[in-house]
């Protein structure tokens, strides 16, 4: 009997305890904002979830430091609550509830991922908890009417388009034929709508379109075809292995192709350890830190590739500089709705019109980012062999003349 | 010229999947044991061979040194979980690999990043027929390395005593130990030879193709196709049906579009299932 009343004291006080644990972390807490944030810190998306939390700690630290955020004349601080979703969708849509319902947090960071910002948006949606998102770029994210969903990115279908555009003006206005391998995952397949679509505005012929599985890491039987078929431009898309695929066996198998475009290819750090290899390829990023948008926070791209590298070791990938820039929306949202009342903070949010170091942002009533193109970067090598990245559309931004056509292996 | 490059693109690739699928054969016959984890040790054994890459070392060393590693690591395994599974139902020697497999994967994302790697050979290319026909020559040394190490291992096991033992164990495990052979050890070094194929295998894909920490089941169920279709203990037929699996992929791949290459290869599997059923049907007597 003595046992069993031990017992449930124990069960009891450690209740009360838990209780009162839950409750401490709430949303704003004394002069805390507490955000919420699944990010995947193990698995198959770790290297870029990493860089994501990258991001935003960089970005709290230097609002923090720089005075905060000014909300009913009191200054507050952003904190944020970091759970691994071990780049698992259920297991980050898990997070996401637990992040609102336990942890009490009344705002939210986007994870890593279309598919994983995919499978957190119903919650957040669900709660009305107003999420900026900085890496799901999928169509379908802005599609769906969600209300509380803000992305500072450009979405998906424009990765390449500009590609496109680039190398008909580059025919004289002529439409051009173009060869295509997709990965068959919801990001590629949007960048594929995307080209299909510029291939139709245009008036360009799209002569090979092949789907890559996403458990394969061979393209010999497309690029055969595209030896075959010659076509003007040939744009792959498959993250990080479809990107790395193609560089090895375009440059192993001798593909001459006149424009070769990509993504995904500073996460694949083509430039700096394919060198030669990799020269002349197109690749589309969300941010170089040669653009000249600026802020007061981070100053410019080049500050803020400075800084980051001073802190974490290594130059920040695109996917780190709009983890960042999520911040400063937030923060200019809080500022601008003067509450934490989270129907204000999601008008805010939906009024954004500013310009960060990574670009300028204003959101289409689909949360999508719509005032900051994509640029086009190609991998240009010097005579010593180093390789640099080098930003060549649009022409606005542009620190290198395009290189085109791309000279034959033969000739190199 | 494309009917060429495609026999002749996936006759390289089969050759790759026959060492795995060698492997698998091997001790599955022996152990009675479907290694769910087999192309998780090839994974392994393929960031052995980048690590050297990083380091400096040419990765085509890694084909001597990955083998031997792996080889300790096969046996490493078997002595912790799969000499406890190793006379159980085939269905808990799945689990088990199953577990082993995702303990990798986990593993290796987390000890070498989840980043897609490669290494450069720097090989270069072989043009054939006025240029119309192109084999990087990473992929011609695969082949190469994997035939010869295959023909070592046939020799080794017809010749050497522990390659008798191996085989009197696969053929009755009781009647081999009544006869004084060890079958723990013999179970090991199977695990252990296993692993260290896988190995080699995983050091030539490491420079012809791409690795990441969890690209390994594509690899388990290759090898298991090819072994289904080959049968255990029967190497020229693992060889043939690896070097088929690769060929018809090339073409599926070529005539039907990539992303029909994975369903036609399962759509092969089905189809020979379904005519050996039929053929063994034929053969079937009744007791009257």
């Amino acid at each position: 009997m003595k046992i069993n009343k031990i017992i449930l004291g124990f069960i009891s006080a450690l209740a009360i305890l838990l209780s009162t644990s839950v409750t401490s972390f709430a949303k704003v807490v004394g002069d805390k904002i507490v955000l919420g944030a699944a990010v995947s810190l193990t698995g198959k998306y770790s290297s870029n979830g990493v860089h994501t939390q990258n991001g935003y700690n960089m970005a709290v630290d230097r609002i923090n430091s720089m005075g905060g955020i000014k909300v009913g004349g009191k200054t507050y601080k952003f904190e944020i609550i970091y759970y691994d979703d071990e780049s698992n969708p259920k297991r980050a849509a898990q997070l996401a509830e637990r992040l609102i319902s336990q942890d009490g947090v009344e705002f939210m960071l986007g994870p890593y991922s279309s598919g994983l910002t995919k499978a957190i948006a119903p919650v957040t949606e669900k709660y009305g908890v107003p999420m900026v998102e900085a890496n799901g770029a999928s169509r379908s994210l802005f599609t769906k009417g969600y209300k509380y969903l803000f992305a500072v990115l450009a979405p998906a279908n424009l990765y390449l388009d500009v590609a496109i555009r680039t190398a008909v003006e580059l025919n004289g206005g002529k439409g051009v034929k173009i060869a295509q391998a997709f990965e068959q995952d919801a990001f590629s397949q949007d960048v594929r709508l995307g080209i299909l679509d510029a291939a139709k505005d245009t008036g360009s012929e799209i002569i090979i379109d092949d789907k890559l599985p996403k458990e394969l890491n061979d393209m010999a039987a497309t690029l055969v075809k595209v030896k075959q078929m010659k076509p003007d431009v040939l744009v792959v898309s498959g993250h990080t292995k479809g990107a790395l695929t193609a560089i090895r066996q375009i440059s192993e198998m001798k593909v001459d192709v006149p424009m070769l475009a990509m993504t995904h290819c500073d996460a694949a750090k083509l430039s700096k350890q394919h060198g030669k290899n990799a020269q002349y390829a197109l690749c589309a990023s969300q941010w170089h830190k040669t653009l000249t948008y600026k802020d007061k926070w981070f100053k410019d791209g080049m500050t803020y590739d400075a800084d980051f590298t001073k802190m974490f070791g290594y130059a920040p990938p695109y996917q780190a500089a709009e983890s960042s820039a999520a911040l400063l929306v937030f923060k200019d949202a809080f500022e601008r709705a003067n509450s934490f009342d989270q129907k204000k903070v999601r008008d805010a949010l939906a009024a954004t019109d500013m310009q960060t170091f990574y670009g300028n942002i204003k959101f289409a009533p689909g949360g999508q980012n719509v005032s900051k193109p994509m640029v086009l970067f190609q991998v240009i090598c010097d005579s010593s062999g180093k390789c640099e990245n080098k930003v060549v559309a649009p022409l606005k931004w542009a620190s290198a003349k395009l290189i085109h056509p791309v000279p034959k292996w033969s000739e190199r | 010229m494309i009917t060429i490059q495609a026999c002749l693109d996936g006759i390289l690739l089969g050759i790759l999947f026959a060492l795995i699928a060698y492997g698998m054969a091997l001790q599955w016959g022996v152990m009675n044991i479907i290694n769910i984890a087999q192309g998780d040790l090839v994974i392994l054994g393929g960031y052995i061979a980048y690590f050297m890459y990083l380091y400096g070392i040419h990765p085509a060393w890694g084909v001597i040194v990955s083998p031997i590693i792996m080889y300790f690591v096969g046996v490493g395994i078997y002595k912790l979980v799969i000499n406890k599974v190793v006379d159980r139902d085939l269905f808990i020697s799945i689990l088990a690999t199953f577990g082993i497999s995702i303990l990798f994967m986990q593993l290796m994302n987390f000890a070498f990043g989840a980043d897609v790697v490669l290494a450069n050979s720097g090989y270069g290319t072989t043009f054939l027929f006025d240029s119309n026909v192109v084999l990087p020559n990473s992929k011609i040394f695969s082949a190469f390395i994997s035939i010869l190490f295959a023909i070592c291992l046939v020799i080794y096991m017809k010749k050497s005593k522990l390659g008798r033992a191996i085989r009197a164990t696969a053929q009755n495990s009781r009647a081999a130990k009544i006869l004084g052979v060890d079958t723990e050890k013999v179970y090991a070094a199977t695990f252990g030879i296993n692993a260290a194929l896988c190995g080699v295998a995983g050091a030539l894909i490491s420079i012809t193709f791409t690795i990441h920490p969890y690209m390994g089941l594509p690899y388990t169920i290759r090898s298991f196709m090819i072994v289904i279709v080959a049968g255990l203990g029967n190497l020229p037929g693992v060889a043939l049906s690896g070097m088929g699996l690769g060929v018809f992929e090339e073409f599926a791949d070529y005539i039907l579009g990539t992303e029909f290459r994975i369903g036609s290869v399962f759509l092969l599997l089905v189809l020979i299932l379904v005519y050996r059923r039929f053929k063994l049907s034929r053969k079937r007597e009744y007791l009257k």
